[in-house]
């Protein structure tokens, strides 16, 4: 089960012709596949895509209900391979996954599916992950729409815009029969709005009707000759049947086409961006009336030459604002011109940054740059946004005074300990060349931790210490996958080529139950009982079963000395050969969520319940610091000496304490110091709790009076 | 409390008189701290109030703790309907365009700051003073912390009208969470066209934990509006005030030391008083006697060297031992202060459970001297000890034989004085006051660094191993220094570089550069 829920707001897919559904930006989405009578839909989370996904899974009900099949992949490549299904019939179907990795991930499948074509419509949600918040690389889809001849559909970041696309990606998908890459990034795909939604539509033929009435068509399957048909089927039919489509239909849009001799050219996805910029620079109003043609391209791929040529005409600049690099659609954009022999100038990259995110103020300073060259009145300069003014005289904080505050393990993380015993493995051998992967586990590679050296995509740790083989040294690599990786492909690209290629190195799985990172999602080791997935499947049987003889299992990672003689182990043993260590303990975002409302139900059933938490004696800390450089824990803070002789600050537990015992475990294993207590608090104790705790107050009770005693007289008051 | 800035502009009257605008908010929060239930209360009470409302954020991997940001727009729907058309909000915030900053943390409010977000002619910047200390700041091995004050200046120059209280406090005082009195304050203000009851039924529809959020949304509400207590509830600790044991002690700091070092040394002579007994406190006084002739004789009247060496010399005579922990670890007022901080109610009952790990280096520490240096260089008896102290143990102290044990180890405070670690520490402090003493006559300002060096010696185990071997490799540097113009200036970048880091590569680095 994931992390969020959509229960509630699932219901709102239930909404008919002429309702208004407020919402999230990916709920949209799946109204509007529902709207367009999709028959399939797969995908792998990840940022933006995860609650797509979550949403998808609460609105299993509903979407089975309207006879659409709704799978969570194994990977990308499966999500992307899944789409096979509308090959050879009329099924509409979609995939979601997260850009570029995902994409990366599924291009194999993408572009088979793009050289042999679709017949019913294919549609490829991607969640663009660039620019701030990023977790990954920064790269563009679109060249992987380029590279296969998928068409690229980049939408106005509004919810009716939106529903738009997804509608109409899968007309135009059938109409040029091509796969369509929907792109959405990640602020359109968190924005709240509001769109005026239409009736549910059950697809008119099934998944049944396919599989009853098998169809094949040699020349839709790529190989040898019919792959060099497709290849000009491309070029010569689809393409121009896609122009054709977007053209007809409008897809992209003008707005004040003939207002100036001078013009913007804008993404779809910029242009919520590009019209604030003009409404800043009093060359629009609130609702987009603006004073400077636009041609917005819902459509970034293909562009459509008619439509270039019809706005360029008779003008003598564009400016083109295009997100990220390189800058093909500029590069494309030029091409046209000049083999129209337009002599349209063309501004793009010269005025606004090659690379990065364009934020507001970003395009701001692009627009004026431009309009300042063409149209210099239209600027009233004594009104200049305050972004471009430079704000004299507002005073800034010192930057030392502000720290970045990147994501880090979560209270009470179970990952927290592996890296804990990593660190006091490398205190007595020495660093390691550590191999990370994509997860929660990866925030090891921050402060206070500073472990590991690559990361080189998901399920590729073990993979990517595979150079590492030497006969030379008896040190070995480290290589790190969560369960996520591990299933998605880190099994055989990681486990299966390590027992191949006859590796000595070592693995660890964090074995978390979830696929943490994206949100809690279930995978084929989760111990949830999913009425819908097969759950509880063991790694370590996984791993023997592709052949690894030295696979151990650590069933609590809190055990820091546990873990930390285990990896030694595995590090220092004779015996040459893969090891694999699995370490498990659910992942406590999780954990809480399904223990805490449980543990407050029993207690105010009366029933007897401990709550743990840790604390810190602030009388015996010295406040070194030392616990919270080997854990980094939100909960383990500092706070103000109590003591008038001390300087630093003490270490101290916050209330957010969920009891995980790292403190107690590192304190032991580090041998760091004596501050740390664990506190169990007794919920409706029972009678022998009761008269336990009678004889034990009167006997401490006298004892501590007679230490009173002692110290009477010292302290006044 | 509401700060207005003085230098506040009346708002430009430019293209907003003749379309209208959007709303702008932004909230800066991190990962899991409300940030997104707030945002949703905003758009709720928006959507019901004749608003159009979007929001939007990149949650991503940042909801695990890290800083992230929400930006909302609002716009009336009386204006959409007179126009005909549907407004285009942003979905991101423009530096300088933004009417309300919500940040949920005091370094969060800095950085909408650094960002640009919070501008004096235009933006209402609510801000909680509480503080949720990054990495940085947590893992120094002193003091990382930064100054809350400069923070806070600086949000009081760059806003228009700032709110600043510490929400955090206020909502662990309703039971609730921070987004609650947050919201509270942003209906104080004013600076979204809605009424109190407005804000209030948002809370409502919202549908959990009504109760307590609507409490935490009213104590929100008039802290807003409150003078603000004091600053972030930090509070430096307060100086003691003795009892009638040891006005006798007492009455000779008064009478015999300069003003200037009384609170640290009656502090001191408590302490050791405590510690050990009263004799104890009173070889204290006897060591610092000739600290404050040498001061009032070379210093230069505030009594640098006597305030530092007495306040280290009473925490180096008080240094942590098995017998010490045990002590404070069994204190009647120590229960009493673990049950107020994990708040056990009536009806609960509370175990303590300690993490110990005595290992043979302690247990000599310990035993009377001779033997305790048998016990450490026999073979056989060391490692027979090892043997069962190779783990750690968790005592119980709430149970009657668990404070049996520590009570035990507590009374051995008798034979402190015998024990090898008193005869080593007692050597060790006095080298060190021999080497202040000798300093100060020549460099005074080079005693007064010499004073503050045992600050490095923190901690238990490998932590204090780790300090004192940085201790006495500082203190093997002060004879080159002595010769040195500046080494005083000197002395002290060697002890940072100490505290820089824990590998001590700092450290190293510093002294091959005194020894160049």
């Amino acid at each position: 089960m994931a992390e969020r829920s959509f229960k509630r707001e699932v219901q709102k897919l239930y909404l008919g012709d002429g309702e208004e559904f407020h919402g999230e930006g990916i709920l949209a989405v799946t109204k509007a596949l529902l709207q367009s009578g999709v028959s399939y839909v797969a995908g792998y989370q990840g940022a933006p895509i995860s609650h797509l996904m979550d949403v998808l899974n609460d609105a299993n009900d509903i979407l089975e209900e309207l006879g659409v099949h709704f799978e969570h992949s194994a990977s990308e490549a499966t999500a992307a391979a899944t789409l096979a299904a509308s090959v050879n019939y009329p099924l509409r179907g979609a995939v979601a996954f997260k850009s570029t990795v995902g994409t990366n991930v599924a291009s194999d499948a993408l572009a088979n599916l793009a050289s042999g074509g679709v017949t019913g419509g294919a549609l490829i949600i991607v969640g663009e992950d660039y620019g701030e918040g990023s977790s990954i690389m920064q790269e563009r889809s679109h060249a992987f729409a380029m590279k296969s001849q998928i068409w690229l559909l980049d939408p106005r970041p509004n919810l009716p815009s939106i529903v738009r696309a997804v509608e109409q990606g899968f007309a135009l998908s059938e109409a040029s029969n091509t796969p369509v890459m929907l792109e959405l990034r990640v602020r359109a795909c968190h924005v709240h709005g509001r769109f005026i939604a239409k009736n549910n539509a059950r697809p008119r033929f099934t998944l049944s009707d396919a599989v009853e009435n098998p169809v094949r068509d040699v020349s839709r399957i790529v190989l040898p000759p019919a792959s060099f048909l497709h290849e000009q089927e491309k070029i010569q039919k689809r393409w121009p049947a896609a122009q054709t489509f977007i053209r007809e239909n409008a897809l992209n849009e003008f707005f004040a086409e003939r207002a100036q001799d001078f013009g913007i050219i804008l993404q779809g996805g910029m242009y919520n961006t590009t019209v604030r910029a003009l409404e800043l620079l009093g060359l629009a109003d609130a609702f987009g009336e603006c004073k400077i043609p636009l041609y917005v391209l819902n459509v970034t791929y293909p562009l459509v030459d008619d439509e270039i040529k019809r706005f360029c005409g008779g003008k003598r600049g564009v400016l083109l604002i295009e997100e990220g690099q390189p800058d093909f659609i500029e590069q494309n954009l030029h091409a046209i011109l000049r083999k129209a022999g337009l002599e349209t100038r063309i501004l793009g990259k010269d005025v606004l940054p090659m690379a990065g995110e364009y934020t507001a103020a970003t395009v701001i300073q692009g627009v004026l740059k431009f309009v300042e060259r063409y149209a210099p009145h239209l600027i009233d300069k004594e009104r200049l946004p305050r972004v471009v003014r430079r704000l004299a005289g507002v005073p800034e904080p010192a930057g030392d005074q502000i720290h970045p505050r990147p994501p880090s393990f979560c209270t009470g993380c179970p990952e927290r300990p592996i890296f804990t015993a990593m660190k006091l493995v490398e205190r007595e051998l020495g660093e390691h060349h550590v191999s990370c992967d994509i997860g929660c586990h990866l925030f090891s590679i921050l402060p206070p931790f500073n472990i590991g050296a690559t990361t080189m995509g998901y399920g590729l740790g073990w993979a990517s210490s595979a150079a590492f083989k030497t006969g030379k040294t008896d040190k070995r690599t480290i290589s790190i996958m969560g369960d996520g990786g591990f299933w998605h492909n880190g099994l055989t690209s990681g486990v299966g080529n390590a027992v191949f290629n006859q590796s000595d190195s070592v693995l660890l799985v964090v074995d978390n139950s979830y696929t943490a990172a994206t949100g809690g999602q279930d995978i084929l080791s989760s111990h949830a009982v999913n009425p819908i997935r097969t759950t509880k499947l063991s790694i370590a049987d996984a791993v023997r079963g592709v052949g690894v003889k030295w696979v151990k299992t650590i069933t609590r990672t809190y055990d820091v000395a546990g873990m930390r003689d285990l990896l030694k182990e595995a590090l220092t043993t004779k015996e040459k050969g893969p090891k694999v260590i699995v370490a498990q303990s659910e992942c406590m975002l999780n954990q809480q969520r399904r223990v805490k409302p449980l543990m407050r139900k029993l207690a105010n059933q009366g029933k007897r319940v401990v709550r743990e938490r840790f604390g810190v004696d602030a009388d015996t800390c010295t406040g070194d610091h030392s616990c919270i450089r080997l854990s980094g824990c939100p909960s383990l803070s500092i706070g103000p000496n109590p003591d008038p002789l001390r300087k630093d600050p003490v270490a101290t537990v916050l209330d957010s304490c969920v009891g995980c015992g790292l403190c107690g475990e590192v304190a032991h294993a580090a041998v760091l110091c004596p501050s740390f207590f664990r506190a169990d608090v007794v919920s409706n104790p029972s009678a022998w709790d009761g008269l336990k705790g009678g004889v034990r107050r009167a006997v401490i009770g006298f004892l501590q009076r007679r230490t009173d005693r002692r110290l009477a007289g010292i302290f006044a008051g | 409390m509401i700060d207005t800035n003085p230098a506040e502009r009346p708002a430009s009257i430019n293209a907003g008189a003749r379309t209208p605008k959007a709303i702008t908010v932004a909230i800066l929060a991190m990962g899991g701290e409300g940030g997104g239930v707030l945002a949703d209360w905003i758009v709720d009470l928006g959507e019901h109030s004749g608003y159009y409302a979007q929001t939007t954020s990149v949650p991503g991997v940042a909801q695990r703790t890290g800083s992230t940001i929400y930006y909302l727009e609002m716009f009336p729907e009386a204006a959409v309907r007179a126009a005909g058309k549907e407004p285009v909000l942003a979905l991101m915030p423009v530096p300088g365009e933004v009417d309300i900053v919500i940040a949920s943390e005091l370094m969060e409010a800095g950085r909408a700051i650094q960002r640009g977000l919070v501008t004096p002619d235009r933006t209402t910047l609510i801000a909680s003073t509480h503080r949720v200390y990054s990495m940085t700041e947590k893992t120094a091995v002193a003091d990382g912390r930064v100054d809350p004050a400069k923070l806070i200046d600086a949000a009081r120059a760059a806003a228009k009208v700032l709110v600043h209280n510490d929400f955090a406090r206020i909502a662990e005082q309703t039971g609730s969470v921070i987004s609650a009195p947050l919201f509270g304050a942003l209906a104080a203000t004013g600076g979204l066209p809605f009424s109190r009851q407005q804000f209030e039924e948002a809370v409502r529809r919202g549908g959990v934990g009504v109760e307590s959020s609507l409490a935490a949304f009213a104590a929100g509400f008039s802290a807003a509006g409150e003078p603000r207590a004091a600053a972030a509830g930090e509070s430096e600790a307060g100086w003691p005030k003795l009892g009638p044991r040891l006005h006798a002690l007492a009455k000779r700091v008064e009478a015999s030391f300069p003003p200037a070092s009384h609170a640290i040394l009656l502090a001191g002579v408590q302490r050791l008083a405590d510690y050990q007994d009263e004799s104890y406190a009173a070889e204290y006084l006897d060591r610092l006697d000739p600290i404050r002739d040498l001061d009032a004789q070379y210093g230069n009247g505030d009594f640098a060297l006597l305030r530092e060496s007495g306040r280290y010399l009473a925490l180096w005579m008080s240094y942590e031992d098995t017998i010490r922990v045990a002590d404070l670890k069994t204190r009647r007022t120590r229960f009493e202060r673990v049950h107020r901080e994990v708040r056990t109610g009536q009806t609960q009952l509370l175990a303590i459970n300690e993490f110990l790990h005595p290992r043979v280096e302690e247990i000599s520490d310990t035993l009377p001297a001779a033997l305790g240096r048998w016990l450490l260089n026999t073979g056989w008896a060391r490692r027979l000890v090892e043997r069962f102290t190779h783990q750690g143990r968790v005592v119980e102290t709430t149970s009657v034989s668990g404070f049996l044990l520590l009570y035990f180890v507590a009374s051995l405070r008798r034979w402190r004085r015998r024990s090898l670690r008193f005869e080593r520490e007692q050597r060790r402090i006095g080298e060190w006051l021999a080497q202040v003493t000798a300093l100060a006559p020549e460099d005074y300002a080079l005693a007064v660094e010499v004073s503050e060096c045992p600050r490095l010696v923190k901690g238990y185990g490998d932590t204090h191993l780790r300090g004192s071997r940085n201790f006495d490799a500082v203190m093997d540097a002060v004879p080159m220094l002595r010769r040195a113009a500046d080494g005083a200036r000197r002395l002290k970048k060697l002890r940072e570089a100490a505290l820089a880091d824990e590998s001590g590569q700092k450290l190293a680095e510093a002294l091959r550069e005194v020894s160049a």
